[in-house]
């Protein structure tokens, strides 16, 4: 599975992976401060350690179980087996479920357009597809934005993080949360202050949802069986009734 | 006095009619974000919270109804099922025609038959919705049928009865509690007092609670605008075990709060998060309300009393369902959303359009009584049944 490492410490604030970005997507320059529905990676800057200032980016994290995927009802969302989580606007409902799901509040919404589609980085699924690395990866000057094949950059970061401790809070985001996601990012500062959310669990989302949608077979079978059951009843007890009417 | 309230309405209906009128050409013609105040933080407000959540919990009065009289034999209630079916049946058709409003791309509806992902929530949602609308038209089809006299067709129907409609209650007990299921993936979005495991049970107990107190509510409003109504005496039957659902829902939300120890939250009244903990006081309250006043043996006595305390039920039925995908929603969406007029207009309209068209099939087709000669013997037959109450 593909996935990208984004170190924090790297990151210049150039702006070069968005100006790739938009490129690749035919996008136009926007002033968005935050992803939208035009921008699908942003730069952004937080304060860093000792009044310093640092820059950081955000974009789809292309979770290993994506919750915008599992919510959709159509399937318009899936994650292909190498890593990019896509989108297919042809069988979109406009439900905007995948909105309101994500963990992350990446996905954005054509709201003013009467054909709206869901907009977010495709992961460059199609220069994947074709042997090239993202797009935002290969314009880095940095290398902040590294992409490679996840297991080695988990093993990259972890390598990071032990080689210089004090530069790093000891934690690789993405590894575990929300199940695990194909954007890492590593950080001098806690990851709630360059916008990740510090309090999702260790587990895939969908299999919150799982665990109810699993028990429908069994509502089924008893709820069909007591009705079965207590029409019979209270079929029997009529007729009781009746027929003790009729007695006397 | 009467012409008077009775100009007032038609005015006050057509004025809403036109402001939804207006919105539906604003949102068709420049989309969802002209005419909402929806927006990539609020993806989901007063078209996703009103018009569907709460519309299919109002109309759950006809599963539970004729699930009582066609599978319980309750054969005293059998009065109730042909107003209650209708509201059903319209209040599912008119869910429909809202989600065409909120959906982005409504055109691709009938996609969901056809491409399946069976992890979704919104898909279960979506499929059952589209075979209790069909159970329900056949449910109310004897009315019609009846009207039309077409008496091979009747037959046919009144004799599937008992399984339709325990179809009707397997699909209903499915999709009620799955839209709560639709909130069980915001754990780090939804507000503690409204996020549970539990969901789903709360969301079936509440849909029952209101169905029935739905019942009373239309039995009273049909009362006052065409002189039919209900028999008082079964209202107050139902009453009873309207307020019995009630209570299980606070029994059941209070404990769970205090298993999971969010209770506290309920108690933070000032700074941040008194907005969320009044407005569930404000929620629980309600219901409260409700169930004493159902207590109340001089207020279940009284045809006003009663009607009152089912404006009360509905009215912290909505409180919740509201709270669930708004209020709770707030805080972590760093937006405070209200909705826009035109959202408030199409739902409005919406309902204008629901009571117009309750009271056209009530004038116009046996709802409140038996048309054809050939039926009434069966309808005379309940007001003796060994289950009347006394």
């Amino acid at each position: 599975m593909r996935a990208i490492l984004f170190d924090v410490t790297k990151c210049a604030g150039c702006g070069s992976c968005m100006a790739a970005c938009r490129e690749k997507n035919g996008l136009p320059e926007t002033s968005a401060e935050d992803l939208a529905a035009q921008q699908f990676t942003v730069v952004k800057t937080a304060a860093g350690k000792g009044g310093s200032e640092l820059n950081y980016r955000r974009m789809c994290m292309h979770c290993v179980d994506p919750t915008c995927a599992s919510v959709c009802p159509v399937g318009a969302l899936h994650k292909t087996a190498n890593g990019p989580v896509v989108y297919d606007p042809e069988i979109c409902l406009g439900c905007r479920y995948c909105l309101q799901a994500c963990p992350f509040g990446v996905p954005r919404y054509e709201w003013t357009s009467l054909a709206p589609r869901v907009r977010k980085c495709s992961f460059c699924a199609d220069r994947l597809a074709e042997g090239k690395i993202n797009a935002c990866a290969e314009a880095c000057p940095t290398g902040a934005t590294l992409a490679g094949e996840r297991e080695e950059l988990l093993a990259e970061a972890r390598s990071r993080l032990k080689a210089e401790p004090g530069k790093y809070v000891q934690r690789i985001y993405g590894e575990h949360d929300a199940g695990g996601t194909s954007v890492l990012y590593i950080s001098p500062v806690d990851f709630s202050a360059i916008g990740l959310p510090e309090n999702l669990p260790g587990e895939p989302l969908p299999l919150l949802t799982q665990a109810a949608l699993s028990k429908i077979p069994a509502v089924v079978a008893a709820g069909g069986f007591l009705l079965a059951g207590l029409w019979w009843l209270t079929e029997r007890k009529a007729e009781v009734v009746k027929a003790e009417g009729a007695d006397r | 006095m009467r012409t008077v309230r009775h100009v007032f309405w038609r005015v006050a209906a057509l004025a809403i009619l036109a402001a939804g009128a207006y919105a539906a050409f604003v949102r068709f013609t420049s989309g969802i974000g002209a005419a909402t105040n929806l927006s990539d933080r609020y993806p989901w407000g007063l078209w996703i919270g009103f018009d569907i959540l709460c519309g299919v919990g109002l109309a759950a009065g006809g599963f539970a109804i004729t699930t009582a009289v066609y599978i319980l034999h309750m054969e005293h209630l059998r009065p109730v099922v042909r107003p209650t079916v209708l509201t059903a049946f319209l209040g599912y058709v008119l869910v429909v025609v809202a989600l065409l409003f909120d959906l982005g791309r409504p055109w691709n509806i009938w996609r969901a038959t056809v491409w399946w992902n069976p992890h979704s929530v919104m898909f279960e949602v979506a499929w059952c919705v589209m075979l209790y609308t069909t159970v329900l038209a056949l449910e109310f089809s004897p009315v019609v049928f009846e009207r039309l006299r077409w008496h091979t067709a009747l037959k046919v129907v009144r004799a599937a009865v008992a399984p339709l409609v325990g179809l009707g209650f397997l699909l209903s007990t499915l999709h009620q509690s799955s839209l709560g299921s639709l909130y069980l993936i915001l754990p780090t979005k939804l507000h503690p007092l409204w996020y549970s495991p539990v969901l789903p049970v709360l969301f079936w107990i509440s849909a029952v609670g209101t169905g029935l107190a739905m019942v009373i509510f239309e039995s009273g409003l049909s009362a006052r605008a065409f002189g039919r109504e209900l028999e008082f005496g079964l209202l107050r039957g139902i009453s009873k075990v309207m307020a019995l659902f009630l209570g299980m829902f606070l029994l059941v939300r209070f404990l769970d709060l205090g298993m999971r120890g969010s209770l506290g939250y309920a108690f933070v009244f000032s700074g941040a998060g008194s907005y969320e903990a009044w407005m569930f006081w404000l929620e629980a309250g309600t219901t409260a309300t409700a169930v004493l006043l159902v207590l109340s043996s001089r207020i279940r006595g009284n045809p006003q009393g009663l009607f009152a305390t089912s404006v009360l039920a509905l009215c912290g039925f909505l409180l919740n369902r509201l709270n669930v995908s708004t209020t709770g929603l707030d805080r972590s969406s760093g937006v405070r959303y209200f909705p826009s007029w035109m959202e408030a207009a199409v739902t409005m309209s919406i309902v204008v359009i629901g009571v117009i068209a309750f009271r056209f099939a009530a004038t116009h087709l046996p709802v409140f009584h038996t048309a054809g000669k050939h039926d009434n013997k069966e309808m005379e037959t309940p007001a003796v049944s060994a289950y009347a109450e006394p």
